[in-house]
């Protein structure tokens, strides 16, 4: 409870801005620029949202299910992109498709063309330019969740469905699908969460969204509580669409009632339905990863390796891990009582309480980063000395502020797992709460809880405005470093550090891969 | 060098006995860590002043020392546009600051007059234009760039920068603001395409032949011909730099700058920072490296801004721009500029 409300304080800063009266400025923006930071916003949503479901749901379909060449070196690439920052791939696009590029650049070459009058080109920096990078970046959230839970669907479900004489292809449809979709609905939640606290992305791309609304609200027109109540009324939004998803799903529940597990057998497929299914599962992996990856390398080795990390890139790289890994182990070690105790008393504050606290992954960073600030410096203040801001332990909190929902989801999927009868059997046996915890859920869901390490790893890792504002002195991770130097239009020098984000981002993802595969009831672990 | 070495030595010793530890200065900056770093081991080497650094944005940076008010460990608050300091200024956090050296090195156009903070260094946001396709004369004030006959070919940035916002925080100074809304409205008009990239995009679709004219700071142009890209010589080859209203007010002006903290635990030192930042090493420092004007006179430019020539800028105090910042904001999303 009370850990709850203590992550939960920042998204409340930002909410009680709701009270404060502003009613001009926001007539203002009604006017004027609200209408298409609300459209922008939605088309975003929805074409990423629809992207990043038909993406990671199919991928993991025919990873987990299908007879797909190299599946298995598939089965960790296609997460992959995850390490990769959405802006940073938003730069490599643009600097691969915008009219210096190399791709309009031969095109001229090739045809004889001289200016941009000459032709038409699709534009990279535009809204469905912004759908599309977001999308790549952002299915392996979707992808990750839906095959854990394709591993975890017992064969029973699914051969029984045969049996009663579905075809693999309606066995997809009618029964894989609708199990997985807790789990879907989830990972889907999380890329919408992500785009709609992006501002990197839309901000470079020129589409005005709800996030870039913000900032202009708070900055440029200096009305900082409008800003907040435009943040606030994001975070509703986000629990509307949270609400619907689960009202939707009403009061059904999926577990499996049997312990019998055997390894799926993998669908075989024809040779050009095999060809097909590998090129859709490489596609998203070659766009979202592999050509940006490539793009950055090159401007790494123009730019020069040595000048741009400098010496003291072994101390960035440092940071960022340090950093990454304390706070991966502090929310998953906030997260797994939080959603235990809503599991075992799902009172209406318990709830409600876990359900704030997570909201602070929509909110855009620096609002929320603002938010965490707040309370810090009003305990510093009232002691008369800096005891928290500019140390670690603020950076850490500020993560978790962020990042909560991210290790909450993933714990509570896999406490899905443990079912109700185990935790009746092991609580009739004597057992206490807390015991149960220990001898029952935790063995079986440790798996399970790396991944939620490892996720909010990655986006440490990545994280920028809270490691901006909150950092000490003098101290730079390899987010920052990648940050001043593209911030100052010199995409090419910020490539090496941002190439060694992707670097480290990929051991835990493999990791993270590994650990999914080996969470598939009745594995060997 | 110094006229009373007594009194530095007095100040040294008195410095020594209060805080019986190497001296330092707790900075809080919005400049790039590349420019600045050279300058602030300069400032080390001569002083003995150990410098903390915490490089973020401005926006971070001001939030950061609303919340930790008079318990803040920062001496100095360093910014990349006069509309920022301005917002620190109106926000609390800095402290005026008297010193001779200020006073005589920074002339009175680029300091706050009330002293709460001080320019360091000087731009211009001029006009940049396609050599093949705009004449000599063609193009001479901002205003112009209102005129119908410029439509489809204009490149500008996102209203969203704070030098959009500063260049019409000044035209409405100047101009008032209904003529000045009358003037964003008529470059809307003329926009080739939606407002986005930054200042170095314009002017390298100008030499694409996306747009025959736009406005960007001096310092990008000067980045890219001394740019170790070819692209980028390339195109600024194209186009030519060129300063609007000569004939009038001048070219529209602008700083970086810092001021002292509120909440300062290192006040002296921290004018000494600021002292050290518009004397003549580290001016000359900040004009070689980033091409910018300094704003110390007797400085010299970088040879690659000597070669623009000699020109007017605006006479009115850089102050007045961050005033009228917020109503520039609200024009611009009256007119439409993104």
């Amino acid at each position: 409870m009370a850990v709850a409300a203590l992550v939960a304080l920042p998204v409340l800063v930002v909410a009680a801005n709701l009270l404060v009266p502003s009613a001009e400025v926001w007539e203002h923006l009604a006017a004027t620029v609200l209408p298409s930071y609300v459209a922008n916003s939605l088309w975003l949503m929805l074409g990423v949202g629809g992207a990043v479901a038909v993406g990671g749901v199919g991928t993991a379909w025919l990873v987990t299910m299908c007879r797909v060449p190299c599946h298995r070196t598939l089965e960790w690439a296609l997460l992959l992109p995850m390490a990769m920052p959405t802006y940073v791939v938003a730069y490599t696009y643009t600097g691969l498709l915008d009219f210096a590029g190399p791709v309009q650049s031969t095109l001229r070459a090739l045809f004889g063309w001289h200016s941009a009058r000459d032709y038409w080109f699709p534009e990279i920096r535009s809204l469905g330019g912004a759908i599309a990078v977001m999308a790549m970046v952002l299915y392996p959230y979707v992808y990750m969740l839906a095959r854990a839970a394709f591993l975890e669907q017992s064969v029973c479900a699914l051969e029984a469905s045969r049996t009663l004489g579905r075809r693999p292809w309606r066995a997809f449809l009618e029964v894989a699908l609708p199990l997985a979709r807790p789990a879907i609905a989830a990972g889907v939640a999380l890329a919408l969460m992500e785009t709609l606290n992006d501002f990197g992305t839309v901000h470079y791309f020129a589409v005005d969204t709800f996030t870039t609304g913000i900032y202009r609200t708070w900055l440029g027109l200096g009305q900082p509580a409008v800003a907040a109540q435009l943040g606030a009324v994001l975070m509703l939004f986000v629990l509307a669409l949270v609400l619907v998803e689960r009202m939707s799903r009403g009061a059904a529940r999926f577990h499996h009632t049997t312990g019998r597990y055997r390894q799926l057998p993998r669908l075989p497929l024809p040779p050009l339905g095999a060809a097909a299914a590998l090129a859709f599962c490489a596609l998203p992996l070659v766009l979202g990863f592999l050509l940006p990856a490539a793009v950055l390398a090159g401007w790494a080795v123009q730019a020069g390796w040595r000048r741009n990390l400098g010496g003291d890139f072994l101390h960035l790289a440092g940071n960022s891990l340090i950093l990454a890994a304390v706070a991966g182990v502090v929310a998953a070690l906030v997260a797994l009582p939080l959603t235990y105790a809503q599991r075992l008393r799902p009172t209406r504050l318990v709830k409600a309480c876990v359900r704030v606290a997570g909201l602070g992954y929509a909110v855009p960073g620096s609002v929320i980063a603002v938010g965490t600030l707040v309370p810090l410096t009003a305990i510093d203040r009232s002691l008369g000395a800096l005891v928290l801001t500019g140390t670690i332990v603020a950076l850490v909190y500020a993560y978790l502020v962020r990042f909560l929902a991210v290790s909450a989801n993933a714990v509570e999927a896999s406490l899905g797992k443990v079912t109700p009868s185990m935790e009746a059997a092991a609580r009739t046996l004597g057992e206490t709460a807390l015991g149960t915890l220990r001898r029952v859920h935790l063995p079986l869901v440790r798996t399970s809880l790396l991944s939620a390490v490892l996720l909010v790893f990655v986006d440490v890792m990545k994280e920028l405005p809270a490691t901006l504002i909150m950092r000490p002195f003098n101290f730079d991770t390899l987010a920052t470093r990648t940050f001043t130097l593209a911030s100052d239009e010199r995409l090419a020098d910020a490539a090496a550090p941002a190439l060694a984000i992707m670097l480290v981002g990929l051991l835990p993802v493999v990791l993270l891969s590994r650990a999914i595969t080996r969470s598939r009831p009745g594995a060997q672990p | 060098m110094r006229l009373f070495p007594g009194s530095a030595l007095l100040a040294a010793i008195a410095l020594l006995a209060t805080t019986a530890q190497a001296a330092e200065v707790n900075v809080y900056s919005a400049r790039k860590d590349h420019l600045l770093k050279p300058v602030l081991a300069a400032f080390t080497r001569q002083t003995d002043i150990t410098v903390n650094l915490l490089s973020a944005g401005e926006d971070q940076l001001l939030e950061r020392l609303k919340s930790e008010g008079p318990t803040s460990p920062a001496d100095v608050f360093i910014a990349t546009d006069v509309a920022y300091l301005h917002k620190a200024r109106v926000a609390g956090v800095l402290q005026p600051v008297r010193s001779a050296v200020l006073e005589r090195n920074i002339p009175a156009q680029f300091r706050d007059p009330q002293g709460y903070w001080v320019g360091l260094s000087a731009r211009a946001r001029v006009l940049f234009y396609a050599k093949d396709r705009v004449k000599p004369g063609e193009v001479s004030t901002y205003e112009d760039l209102a005129d119908p006959k410029w439509k489809g070919r204009i490149c500008v940035r996102s209203s969203s920068s704070p030098y959009n916002q500063s260049l019409l925080a000044g035209l409405i100074a100047v101009l008032g603001p209904e003529k000045a809304e009358q003037w964003a409205k008529g470059v809307v008009d003329n926009m080739a395409r939606k407002p986005q990239g930054g200042d170095r995009d314009q002017i390298a679709a100008v030499a694409a032949g996306l747009c025959d004219v736009a406005i960007a700071n001096t310092y990008y142009y000067g980045g890219m011909q001394t740019s170790e890209k070819a692209a980028d010589r390339d195109a600024a080859a194209k186009v030519g730099l060129l300063f609007p209203n000569q004939q009038g007010r001048g070219a529209h002006m602008n700083v970086a700058g810092g001021g002292v903290a509120i909440g300062a635990k290192h006040r002296d030192e921290a004018v000494k920072l600021l002292e050290f930042l518009s004397g003549a090493d580290a001016q000359r420092l900040f004009a070689e490296a980033n091409n910018e004007f300094p704003v110390l006179p007797s400085a010299k430019l970088a040879p690659t801004v000597a070669a623009w020539g000699p020109f007017k800028g605006e006479s009115i105090n850089v102050a007045m721009l961050g005033e009228n910042t917020p109503l520039a904001v609200r024009i611009f999303d009256r007119v439409g500029w993104r």
